[in-house]
């Protein structure tokens, strides 16, 4: 169970480790020239060596916006993409290594949990199929024994028991949302991959699937990554946080110092860009200018050069990639100036 | 026809309007039931084929006549629509009715059996090509550009042609495993786009084995145009069971099929059309049903409309 | 105290009623029920509220953008815009109105632009119907309408095809379309929602700039509490098809009046609460789920998740009650007493 030391995995270096990430590697090609023989143009850098490590019974929040590859991330740690390189490592077990028997295995101790509420669950299915699937795959239980384990799933999440003779579309979309949560458990998973499980839902349900998504995590001991893009929720259910830009993580570090005093200045841009339930604070808001660029050709230098607000971004910053490096106890930033943040 | 000839015809009649109107209070249930009987044309296709498979399951009941039967060779020879023979005799004094209905069952059943393993193939093809992309799907997607490009009519003569008599299960066979190419094609596009769902994702992330994802998640969900290639190419098949069969090449004589019994009266046809032109308007009459209730299907099995 | 008297309101609503026809006869569905707000010159006017209240419909029904059938603006209706009736406008002066003095930009930026069109066609196509404008004056125009959006080398894009232009560009073209004629109201629904958060920050910006430099008034339709508060002057609060409260920003804020409000405020996870509000606990969370527009519960429509409700809240339906310039649709307004003993809900079920 030897995770090669790096500085990115030095920041906690007594915890135990449920789920360690090495470098880890996704590209898409584009096409290809050659009519399909020659070398592919245009490749996405979706997850361009991204590590982490998570302990136990703890959350690690992965926020960025929109191409930064962070439900990439999340896929490939399940192997539902298949990496295209770096360590993935749970309770010690190679995934990325196994062969497909012992990875099927595996499943049952690694989940995931859908961004949509509407596209996650089989529209042909009910709710009892389909949570008694996993029971049937893994050979988990059958006949009255299965029943009682999908009734006693439906009642964890919050859900009515008669909803197991329901089909997906009769359900709203915070009542899809628990479905989907359910079947994840019906494994009895150790660690979730939750996909920005509270995006699609409205606010009022939101804070209704968040409450239990942390009630779970208590009373089953569970593990989560935590995908998305919205700071607020994230602020409130994770322990860590990673920011991700552009395929690379650009700071990590707990929860708290993450929020109270940022390092990168990408953090402190999308910090300040989300905007608050409160007129009267009155914020400087950093107005980043551009768009978030294209995974396809990412700048040369520091991804974010083109856009930092920084106002001692320098040549160095338009020539070499900084690397991820602890500027603080247990927090790492990739940025020339971390040491003197926005 | 005597007397318990006309009580079974109205009988397959009655049945087949009940059928119908079963069928539609059922549908008023579901949105896509609804959409369906929206067509002007759908209840009427359903009913014209619900009338003629009641046809063919009870032919032995409406029919005064063996099929095979040649009643009087001397005297009955092409004789008109009369009350004994109600769409008159073909040329060689056969009561044309009676082949009508013993017809049926070969005609429909060649074009339900062949439209099966058609479509049974193309969906496996198509299912996998479209699942597991990469090298299979270029090798089978070159093979039904193949298929594509291969004219059926004369692929069927040239095949068909190999055999004196052919059995009618072989031209199912035959015709079927010469019709599966377009439906794959639907089937594998539909595939595409269904395995970047999330619950395939979902079931995969479950640990299902792609056997498992294919048939339980991705197949019942494609199959919408499954369906409706199904209802639209029996259609098609029957059409082309009746050429092969005109051609002298399909169902041989004497069973009664209308392609052959359109051969059979052709020569007739200045004289005593009715031999000819009673099997041709079944055809017609059943194709055209199938295409109207193909098209209502199309539409109320479409996905898109099921958004408010 | 006198005030010195308020321009008249640019946009008066009064007793919008806009309903459906289901298909599966579980009847019509509500979608606004009695809706009525003004809209005053210059100001910017946030409507917010969960999807199922409505406020999408009140917009498109402003522009009398429903499609009918299924939907109908029922009689009684009342949309003023400065002082001409637009429910009985004829289709041509309606046509002047829109996209003319009364602009509307959509959440979905791709599926509002024609793909098929340069975005420089599509702004000026509104220059060209509204002003009369030549085709070259107009793709003049339109060059300066990217400007004023912040389009980089907009003499370029404006031959750019919507594909080749990422999402935040996309909505600014869609705001440079809606403003091309100046229009006095623009009403904005969802502007924000399906853009990343650094590009809502610039997005919001930009309206916050052109509003102040073209002096027009904006409706600003939003799920999200954090939008309204930065940028709208007063609020209005829907739920089920009523508006539930209304009030100026700061008010609505610092004393949310209606359960509802408060609920959805504090259920709102915040980036400046701190680490010791959190401590992984729980959320306040509204217990229940939005009800259906063909079922509005009877009395007041909020009454099965209230916290507060008791036997007038369930048989009377409370009209909008006042307190000084801040309304709510609450019993509570009436009798104040009965705020500090909120009644343990029994348990509803789940969404």
């Amino acid at each position: 169970m030897h995770v090669p030391a790096s500085p990115a995995s030095r920041a906690s270096p007594t915890l135990p480790t449920l789920l360690a990430v090495h470098d880890l590697v996704k590209h898409f090609p584009g096409e290809r020239a050659w009519l399909g023989l020659g070398r592919p143009r245009n490749v996405v850098r979706a997850v361009d060596g991204v590590s982490f490590a998570i302990p136990p019974g703890q959350t690690l929040g992965l926020v960025g916006e929109s191409g930064c590859g962070k439900s990439t991330t999340g896929r490939a740690i399940l192997r539902l993409v298949e990496p295209d390189g770096g360590r993935v490592t749970l309770d010690g077990i190679d995934v990325l290594m196994l062969p497909p028997r012992e990875l099927r295995a595996l499943r049952r101790r690694m989940q995931i949990v859908f961004q949509d509420p509407y596209g996650s669950l089989n529209p042909r299915m009910t709710i009892r199929q389909m949570l008694a699937e996993p029971l049937v795959i893994h050979h988990i239980a059958a006949g009255a024994d299965a029943e009682r384990r999908i009734a006693a799933l439906l009642e964890e999440v919050g859900l009515n028991t008669g909803m197991a003779r329901s089909y997906p579309h009769e359900l709203s979309g915070g009542q899809r949302q628990r479905v989907g949560i359910a079947r994840a458990l019906s494994v009895e998973p150790e660690f979730l991959v939750l996909d920005e499980p509270v995006s699609a839902l409205d606010v009022s349900v939101q804070a209704q699937v968040l409450n239990l998504l942390v009630e779970l995590q208590e009373r089953r001991g569970l593990t989560y990554l935590f995908i998305a893009h919205d700071l607020a929720v994230v602020k409130h259910i994770a322990d860590q946080v990673a920011v991700m830009y552009l395929g690379k993580i650009v700071e990590r570090a707990p929860a708290g110092a993450l929020y109270a005093a940022p390092r990168h200045p990408y953090t402190t841009s999308l910090l300040s860009a989300v905007p608050v339930p409160d007129p009267q604070a009155q914020r400087d808001r950093i107005v980043l200018a551009g768009d978030v660029p294209s995974p396809v050709h990412p700048p040369a230098g520091c991804p974010f050069h083109p856009r930092c607000p920084h106002p001692k971004k320098n040549e160095r910053c338009r020539t070499e990639p900084p690397a991820l490096r602890e500027v603080a106890p247990g927090q790492l930033a990739a940025c020339h100036f971390a040491e003197e943040p926005l | 026809m005597n007397i318990w000839n006309w009580v079974a015809l109205s009988g397959a009649v009655v049945l087949a309007l009940i059928v119908v109107g079963a069928v539609r209070r059922r549908a008023g249930a579901s949105a896509s039931g609804r959409r369906f009987f929206r067509h002007p044309t759908a209840a009427p296709g359903l009913f014209v084929l619900a009338f003629f498979v009641m046809v063919a399951l009870a032919a032995p009941l409406v029919a005064p006549f063996r099929p095979y039967e040649q009643i009087d060779i001397d005297h009955l020879q092409n004789h008109a629509p009369s009350t004994r023979y109600i769409l008159g005799t073909d040329p060689l004094s056969r009561d044309v009715w009676s082949r009508l209905a013993h017809g049926a069952r070969i005609s429909l059943g060649i074009g339900a059996l062949a439209m099966f393993v058609a479509v049974t193939i193309g969906a496996a093809v198509g299912a996998t090509a479209g699942y597991f992309r990469r090298w299979v799907d270029t090798a089978l997607m070159r093979l039904v550009d193949v298929g594509l490009a291969m004219p059926r009519i004369f692929a069927l003569l040239v095949v068909v042609a190999l055999w004196d008599r052919i059995a009618v299960p072989v031209l199912v066979l035959v015709i079927g495993l010469t019709g599966w190419f377009a439906t794959s094609r639907l089937v594998r596009a539909e595939v595409l786009s269904l395995r970047e769902r999330e619950y395939v994702a979902a079931a995969r992330a479950l640990g299902a084995r792609p056997s498992r994802v294919i048939v339980r998640h991705v197949l019942p969900n494609a199959a919408a145009p499954i369906i409706v290639s199904a209802a639209l190419g029996i259609g098609n098949v029957m059409l082309l069971e009746a050429g092969l069969s005109f051609l002298g090449m399909g169902v041989p004589s004497p069973a009664p099929s209308w392609g052959n019994m359109i051969a059979d009266g052709w020569s007739k046809m200045a004289v005593a059309p009715w031999s000819a032109t009673f099997p041709g308007l079944a055809i017609s009459l059943v194709v055209m049903a199938l295409n109207a209730v193909g098209d209502a299907l199309r539409d109320a099995l479409d996905p898109r409309k099921e958004a408010v | 105290m006198t005030e010195p008297p308020e321009p008249s309101p640019l946009l008066r609503v009064r007793d919008l009623k806009t309903y459906f026809v289901t298909e599966q006869g579980s009847g019509t569905a509500r979608a606004v029920d009695g809706v009525s707000f003004d809209v005053r010159p210059g100001e910017t006017l946030g409507i917010v509220g969960e999807s199922g209240c409505g406020k999408t419909v009140t917009s498109l029904s402003i522009l009398r953008l429903i499609p009918e059938p299924p939907g109908h603006i029922r009689p009684g209706s009342f949309i003023e815009f400065e002082g001409r009736n637009i429910l009985t406008l004829e289709p041509k002066e309606l046509r002047a109105v829109r996209g003319n003095q009364i602009a509307m930009i959509f959440q979905e930026p791709m599926t509002s632009l024609n793909p098929v069109f340069t975005v420089g066609d599509q702004i000026a196509e509104a220059a060209i119907v509204h002003q009369h404008l030549s085709r070259a004056a107009a793709r003049r125009r339109a060059i300066e309408m990217l400007q004023l959006v912040g389009i980089p080398d907009p003499e370029e894009r404006v031959d750019h095809y919507p594909h080749q232009m990422s999402g935040g560009m996309r909505q600014r073209v869609m705001i440079a379309m809606a403003l091309v004629c100046h229009p006095k109201l623009l009403i904005a629904d969802e502007p924000t929602t399906a853009l990343d958060v650094t590009i809502q920050a610039q997005i919001l910006e930009l309206l916050e700039r052109l509003q102040a430099e073209l002096g027009m008034a904006v409706m600003l339709i939003t799920h999200d509490l954090g939008v309204v508060a930065g940028t709208a002057d007063r609020v209005v609060v829907m739920y089920a098809g009523q508006v539930v409260e209304q009030a100026s920003t700061v008010e609505l804020f610092a004393r949310p009046l209606h359960p509802y409000t408060e609920g959805l405020l504090a259920s709102v996870p915040r980036l400046d609460a701190s680490q010791q509000d959190r401590a992984r606990g729980r959320l306040h969370s509204i217990p229940g789920q939005v009800p259906a527009a063909t079922a509005w519960p009877d009395g007041c429509r909020f009454h099965p998740r209230c916290p507060y409700a008791w036997d007038r809240c369930r048989a009377e339906e409370p009209p909008l009650l006042e307190s000084g310039a801040h309304t709510a649709r609450c019993w509570l307004l009436a009798e104040p007493q009965r705020r500090s003993s909120p009644v343990p809900l029994p348990p509803p079920p789940q969404p």
